[in-house]
């Protein structure tokens, strides 16, 4: 996603001169995702109605019947927004605690070797248990309700967060930690006044892979368990298993969209913390 | 700090037979001792890892040394590294800031003693200014105006110009002198440079390929404020050659 933006925003365009007005440049930015937009609604189309033969139409609904059946019928777009609304709050409960035990965990390790080096391992491992595997632990020990889906998403999102933090922590420079033992810095001082803000620019890029993976956590976790009120990924199953094809795909939109704002805001939010002083360039990876 | 070194406060630096062999077995310093006073801008040049910058790091108690001892005020000692290793998310005033704020110096002081040091590095104006503005000479001058902050009667320069163009490197020189005058510290300077060694200071130590040893020194003569066509002066000429030819020498 953020390559196609950086393409887009980014490439040296022969065209640009010094004098190109706001508008020219503003154009040259929407334009070609926009072009490229309008290309894939058109090979829907042509999909739709081209190669799907009416009673296979099921499969890939066109467009104009997506937002007539999803989104403007009035029982489905609240049924719709109730599950939004639902997954949204499970994604962001899942990151903010995702975030609190990342953060502690990434600080830890960054103040000894050896508590990194003992962590680390099972770090990895926590990241490579496919989620699959662990359901039916997950419904042992937490039941089959909005719990089991925050811990489902937690495990979903906490990795980058770790891992861009700790990375961040020790990216300061020694030079820079050689100032601050010259002048007898304390541990806390050393963390709060150096290590920290060096690590934001990495922190940020990991809360941006981290809040895009939360609300796949939490569609994830919705999908599996739906006690109480239904997420999105409740609906995607029920729509799946009728065969409802515009409900489902009024569904997966809405979901990218989620996964799409959320990681949009971390980006506004990174923009305006470390923007003055930091090339963003960097942070983008 | 170990027992070894000695806090003294009339504004010198002394290192007594100093040596130091690292972990790993490198001896990097033998027996060094020399004495940097009040009023002398002694350099040291010596070829590439020859343990000048261990010198320096030893002197500001970065590293113990394994014998020898040092006597030098090390709560206000000035020293600039090679980086300027400015913090990037504080601006040009804030970075100035940086010692008197882990000092606990209080905040009117601190904004006080920083606008003081700005002014004396010629950075006036580009107090709001984050690091990735300024070019590799105001980075520089950045970095001279936080330690200049400490008021420092020992000054360390770790070849703080290595990485900026001739041009601003003989700006930055003639700055430098100009410091070493008014406040009247007590500089060590570390280059390879000769010109800019014999250009800065009052004597040059060379010192030999590993383990590093003090092996010539010369005393040079010339008037402060020295103006930038000191450097075209035949006498100028003169010494650099036999400063050059000592530092030659000490390579084999």
């Amino acid at each position: 996603m953020t390559t196609t933006d950086n393409q887009a925003t980014e490439a040296p365009d022969p065209a640009s001169t010094p004098g190109a007005s706001r508008a020219a440049k503003a154009s040259r930015a929407v334009l070609p995702p926009l072009g490229l937009g309008l290309a894939l609604v058109g090979l829907w189309y042509y999909v739709s109605y081209i190669v799907l033969e009416d009673k296979r139409r099921f499969l890939l609904r066109p467009i104009h019947q997506v937002i007539k059946v999803g989104f403007m019928d009035a029982d489905n777009r609240t049924e719709e927004l109730q599950a939004l609304w639902s997954s949204t709050r499970i994604a962001l409960i899942g990151l903010s605690i995702a975030i609190s035990i990342g953060f502690t965990l990434a600080i830890i390790m960054s103040q000894a070797k050896v508590v990194e080096k003992a962590i680390f391992p099972y770090m990895v491992t926590l990241q490579a248990i496919p989620i699959l595997a662990v359901v039916p632990l997950i419904s042992f020990w937490f039941g089959t309700g909005a719990t089991s889906r925050i811990v489902v998403c937690v495990m979903i999102s906490l990795f980058p967060i770790i891992v861009n933090t700790l990375f961040g922590l020790q990216s300061a420079e020694q030079g820079a930690h050689d100032l601050f033992t010259l002048h007898h810095a304390s541990r806390m001082t050393r963390l709060r006044k150096l290590m920290f803000p060096a690590a934001l620019p990495a922190i940020f890029a990991g809360l941006r892979i981290s809040a895009g993976l939360s609300v796949i956590g939490a569609i994830v976790g919705d999908f599996f368990f739906g006690k109480g009120d239904a997420g999105i990924g409740q609906l995607l199953r029920r729509h799946a298993s009728r065969l409802n094809g515009e409900e489902l795909l009024a569904s997966v939109i809405l979901s990218s969209l989620l996964g799409v704002v959320v990681f949009g805001f971390f980006g506004w939010i990174q923009k305006r913390a470390t923007g003055r002083w930091h090339d963003a360039i960097s942070a983008e990876a | 700090m170990g027992a070894t070194n000695q806090v003294v406060t009339d504004g010198s630096l002394a290192f007594n037979r100093i040596g130091m062999v690292f972990p790993d077995g490198t001896e990097a310093l033998r027996d060094i001792s020399f004495t940097v006073d009040k009023g002398e801008f002694v350099t040291v040049v010596g070829p590439s890892g020859c343990g000048k910058s261990t010198l320096l790091k030893i002197a500001s108690g970065l590293l113990e040394p394994t014998g020898g001892s040092v006597a030098v005020d090390r709560d206000h000692l000035g020293y600039v590294f090679q980086d300027a290793t400015l913090l990037q998310w504080r601006t040009v005033r804030a970075n100035v800031e940086l010692f008197s704020e882990l000092n606990d110096v209080p905040t009117a002081e601190r904004r006080q003693l920083a606008r003081e040091a700005i002014d004396l590095v010629g950075l006036k104006g580009f107090e709001n200014h984050y690091p990735k503005s300024l070019s590799g000479g105001m980075k520089m001058r950045c970095s001279l105006a936080r330690s200049l902050t400490l008021k420092p009667p020992v000054f360390l320069f770790d070849e703080p110009f290595g990485a900026v163009d001739e041009i601003t490197r003989e700006h930055l020189n003639s700055e430098t002198q100009q410091l070493f005058q008014n406040e009247g510290f007590a500089g060590l300077f570390i280059t390879h440079s000769i010109s800019e060694a014999v250009f800065l200071s009052t004597k040059v130590l060379v010192m030999s390929a590993r383990p590093g040893r003090i092996v010539a020194e010369f005393d040079i003569p010339f008037d402060y404020p020295r103006n930038p066509e000191l450097r075209f002066d035949p006498d100028f000429a003169e010494l650099s050659g036999r400063v050059s030819v000592e530092l030659r020498g000490s390579h084999s």
